[in-house]
């Protein structure tokens, strides 16, 4: 018989029925906030319904919620009244929801993994595209519609047609100095935005294996940005090491039992994808982004490219739009763009690693006088570790801010946004025309290009940041 | 939400790539909390000049006293892609789109189209840019989009389609998904009972 994928066994293993193309398939895990559920929660009260699994239902507010200290009245007033309005739509319903002022608050893609609520083996859906973070941890997860958060919430289950496949396989290592965001960008770059359209995509390879979890969810995270609903992860140590003893992880024998049941949610060697790519690392760089969608980018040491002479003529069109949005002309070095904002955060890259790749690099240094750079946690957690190492304060040292958690400048919809004509670095997952702000312009990086960026006021890779070190060294000799 | 099966109406050439959900409804209004007066802020930063939605931008083709009475839309390829916001087809549908043709849609969009009764119909590039230069030259040009036989009429012309079952009966029948899956109710809660033994 033909070995099975990791998507096919989890897909086996959760379909009820299946009608036609379209198959009832069961949600283990349901995650909501506030931005995408209250239409959801009235649809329940018009048509006098309930949530039927609360036991599987868990909520947070993290999008429009204020970096700069935890009250909800420091939010404008509409955003005040959405998070206000979760909050009393899940009391209404008996939602499990992390309030504002709670310690473990945070972006629902960093809480769940943190809280043990994703599993190797499951489904998880949420009303939001970057649910795909959770795949790393070899469980089906997928971002959804107000319409279907109303119907998890009543019947727990998805109606959905099944996904292709895709396996992408990373060959060689990762370079030195080279991080998962800079493998996840130049893993779009190179299938292309709609390239994971229709499609589950499975990653594999040594590489891989070597990630931390947390550098696993930075690569599932931005499947999304290449079409694909999905991405996946086969669980291994790294990741029961990760779960273990997390809140809600299994105890005991039950955790016993478990991993023997997740070691089984793995692609068989002989399984057969739809589509399958091989990448080598070999040409992974550290990678910035010039234009307006998560596919074009380049490395720190090119240029901008030109629309007219390097790309096949579908993208041209595309090219020249973003290039004139962006306010960049061909041939431009990358390290000769100037910011004026630096983001480090996000459900992409806003956990304790991330964090600490920031602080290492800022430590000794200062923030460039005409940059404004902040750090937002992705969580409560990340963030009293981080204080614990007292990544704080070497941060603040060197002239970040030190915010509390959220969604912030990802995309804006709290007070953190760029203003007209501004540029930024983001560590974030969408350069998307006017996402951080109207007229913003967002240059997507790694949380080591970020830090970097933030010290020289242009954006810069360690060998700009050696270069600018070697050159103020001189300067401070020759004094 | 209103059941169609059949549709004639003006056409819209916006034929851009990458349409994404933060262009056709920009995140700052997803702070509402109904599903009501979307229409008026869809593709928001491309139809106003100024951040309250007063001043028209006279450049933008929706605001182009030709295109006004468009209710068919047709994009480049991967149209809908970034975030799983339903309220994107919110705003197409209550701005006045039944119907966008485009290369390729994003797959969480695609799946949120219909349930807002939203024919979201893949053409090959070809046909969508002679469908955009003859409308280019007439804006008045209608074409009339029949889901149960698949096919889109243009005068003589003819273009067929394809499209699961599933989402066409979702936006000809208009059903409230939610009904049709509790049909399935006892093999829902046999289902959990199995899984609460393993």
């Amino acid at each position: 018989m033909q070995g099975k994928t990791l998507y096919d066994k989890i897909w086996d293993s959760h379909e009820i029925t299946k009608e036609g193309e379209e198959s009832l398939i069961y949600v283990d895990q349901h995650l909501i906030h506030e931005v995408t559920s209250p239409q959801a929660f009235q649809g329940l009260r018009d048509a006098k319904r309930n949530i039927h699994r609360l036991d599987k239902t868990f909520g947070v507010v993290d999008h429009n919620i204020s970096t700069r200290n935890r009250s909800i009245d420091s939010a404008e007033p509409i955003s005040k009244q959405q998070m206000v309005w979760m909050l009393l739509n899940s009391k209404e319903f008996g939602v499990n929801v992390l309030n504002v002022d709670h310690p473990d608050q945070g972006i629902v893609h960093v809480v769940a993994p943190e809280l043990g609520l994703t599993l190797p083996g499951s489904v998880v859906a949420c009303g939001d595209s970057h649910t795909s973070t959770h795949g790393a941890f070899g469980c089906l997860a997928f971002g959804i519609g107000t319409s279907d958060i109303e119907h998890i919430f009543v019947t727990q289950t998805m109606r959905m047609k099944k996904s292709k496949t895709f396996l992408v396989k990373l060959q060689g290592e990762v370079g030195l100095g080279i991080s998962a965001k800079d493998v996840a960008l130049f893993v779009i770059s190179k299938i292309g935005t709609e390239g994971g359209q229709g499609y589950v995509i499975e990653f594999q390879g040594e590489a891989i294996r070597k990630m931390s979890m947390e550098e696993r969810m930075t690569i599932c995270n931005l499947s999304v940005e290449a079409g694909a609903r999905s991405g996946m992860i086969a669980a291994d140590e790294t990741t029961f090491s990760y779960l273990k003893d997390k809140d809600n992880s299994p105890k005991g024998d039950a955790w016993l039992e478990s991993v023997n049941k997740w070691k089984n949610f793995k692609s068989d060697t002989d399984a057969k994808f739809d589509k399958e790519i091989e990448l080598d690392l070999k040409e992974c760089y550290t990678m910035v982004s010039w234009g307006t969608n998560p596919s074009q980018v380049v490395s720190i040491d090119g240029a901008v490219p030109d629309p007219e002479s390097n790309l096949d003529s579908h993208k041209k069109t595309t090219a020249r739009l973003a290039l004139e949005y962006m306010n960049l002309k061909p041939g431009l070095r990358m390290q000769d763009i100037k910011v004026d904002k630096v983001f480090i955060g996000s459900c992409t890259n806003g956990r304790l690693e991330d964090i600490r790749r920031v602080a290492e690099i800022a430590k000794g240094y200062k923030v460039h006088p005409e940059v404004s750079a902040i750090v937002v946690p992705g969580s409560g957690r990340v963030k009293r570790n981080a204080e614990l190492e007292g990544l704080d304060k070497i941060l603040l040292e060197a002239g970040f801010e030190w915010r509390h958690p959220g969604c912030s400048m990802c995309l804006g919809m709290n007070d953190d946004h760029l203003q007209e004509g501004e540029r930024s670095a983001s560590t974030s997952n969408r350069n998307f025309e006017n996402r951080q702000g109207k007229g913003g312009r967002t240059h997507l990086v790694s949380p080591e290009v970020a830090a970097v960026t933030a010290i020289l006021g242009k954006l810069g890779g360690k060998k700009q940041l050696e270069e600018f070190t070697r050159t103020n060294q001189m300067i401070k000799g020759e004094k | 939400m209103k059941a169609w099966s059949e549709h004639r109406g003006r056409v819209l050439p916006l034929l851009r790539n990458d349409i994404d959900t933060d262009q056709i409804l920009p995140k700052q209004f997803m702070k509402k909390t109904d599903k009501i007066g979307f229409g008026k802020l869809l593709f928001f930063n491309w139809r106003y000049l100024d951040e309250n939605g007063t001043k028209e931008n006279p450049d933008f083709i929706l605001n182009q006293e030709e295109w006004s009475e468009a209710s068919i839309l047709i994009a480049g390829e991967n149209f809908g892609c970034g975030s799983s916001r339903e309220h994107a087809p919110w705003a197409l549908v209550d701005y006045g789109f039944r119907v966008i043709l485009a290369e390729s849609f994003a797959d969480i969009f695609y799946g949120n189209a219909a349930k807002n009764g939203l024919a979201l119909i893949k053409l090959p590039k070809q046909i969508l840019e002679s469908i955009a230069d003859k409308v280019n030259i007439n804006p008045n040009m209608t074409l009339h989009v029949d889901l149960s036989k698949m096919l889109i009429f243009h005068g003589e012309e003819e273009y067929s389609f394809s499209m699961p079952k599933e989402i066409s009966e979702r936006i000809t029948n208009g059903l409230d998904d939610i009904g049709v899956t509790l049909k399935h109710w006892d093999k829902i809660l046999a289902f959990e009972k199995q899984m609460s033994l393993n």
